[in-house]
């Protein structure tokens, strides 16, 4: 598409903010089959020295690609790669949710050997004014 | 009990068959907040090409679920579980996933590492579709924080 044409490293992709509230994680964990019970019950997340419920870390990995498969025509095949390091947990309160915001800015661009031109999309995802995903990066074909 | 050093190298035998329903792509697209017709209309991803809908990035991790039960299910493992946490997640696609797929996954323990008092345990399990073709490869980093 056109709108890959003289994108350039560092430029922003794709922006998107995300509201999650406990039913949030309910739905991710009957559809994924997590049924850790640390991200439906504040007592046992607690009793393992959690501040609370967290969303499960694959929700959050799950919900920062969107942006960029958006971007991408809604074409979730042209993700080649995708990986994220878990490095803080997104609290979601029983009242009041989470908010999570995602950035997606060029990192690299790139032509394979077989003449394919893809971009290495880097995502940075937010909670609370902190970062919660770590080399968080995401390799797309743009053709 | 530690980990056991001597995992690394190990493979569990192939998952049993997984079929992709269409209505479980659909339920796990809303779940991921997905918004793409792809992943949620097969009028939509046929016209792109598509069998049926396409299953979001992160779906794999349902496949691979099953093989991560095998490694924490080991008893000669020395993985306990309520001490692991999830430390990085990669996802590396030959081809998208897409509903009628019948998959299979074999999960091979790439390497066991110490830093810290902790351990590192990093399985890849590789996502085969019913003609034997590779559709994806996840790699799993688990941390299985050390006693006291």
């Amino acid at each position: 598409m056109s709108a890959r044409e003289g994108l350039a490293v560092g430029d922003v992709v794709a922006e998107r903010s995300f509201h999650l509230t406990r039913d949030t994680l309910v739905r991710y964990a009957g559809a994924s089959g997590d049924f850790n019970p640390i991200h439906y019950r504040d007592d046992i997340a607690v009793s393992v020295g959690l501040d609370g419920v967290l969303a499960h870390g694959m929700l959050t990995m799950g919900l920062a690609v969107q942006p960029v498969v958006d971007w991408l025509g809604g074409d979730s095949g042209k993700v080649l790669d995708y990986q994220v390091r878990f490095t803080r947990p997104v609290y979601v309160d029983a009242e009041a949710g989470a908010d999570v915001t995602v950035v997606a800015k060029v990192g690299v661009l790139e032509t394979l050997q077989d003449g394919r031109a893809t971009a290495r999309i880097d995502l940075t995802a937010a909670f609370g004014g902190e970062t919660v995903l770590g080399k968080a990066q995401v390799r797309v074909a743009l053709a | 009990m530690p980990v056991n050093a001597e995992l690394a190298g190990r493979s569990y035998p192939p998952s049993p068959p997984y079929l992709v329903g269409r209505e479980k792509v659909r339920e796990f697209a809303r779940a991921v907040l997905a918004t793409s017709p792809l992943n949620l209309d097969p009028d939509a991803a046929r016209a792109a090409g598509y069998a049926d809908v396409v299953a979001p990035p992160t779906f794999a991790v349902v496949v691979q679920e099953h093989t991560l039960a095998q490694l924490l299910d080991d008893p000669d493992s020395g993985i306990d579980f309520s001490r692991v946490v999830h430390g990085d997640q990669r996802f590396s696609f030959t081809r998208p996933i897409v509903a009628g797929d019948e998959l299979t996954a074999t999960l091979t323990v790439t390497s066991v590492k110490s830093l810290g008092g902790h351990s590192m345990v990093t399985a890849e399990t590789a996502v085969l579709d019913a003609d034997g073709g590779h559709v994806v490869s996840a790699i799993s980093t688990l941390v299985v924080r050390g006693g006291e």
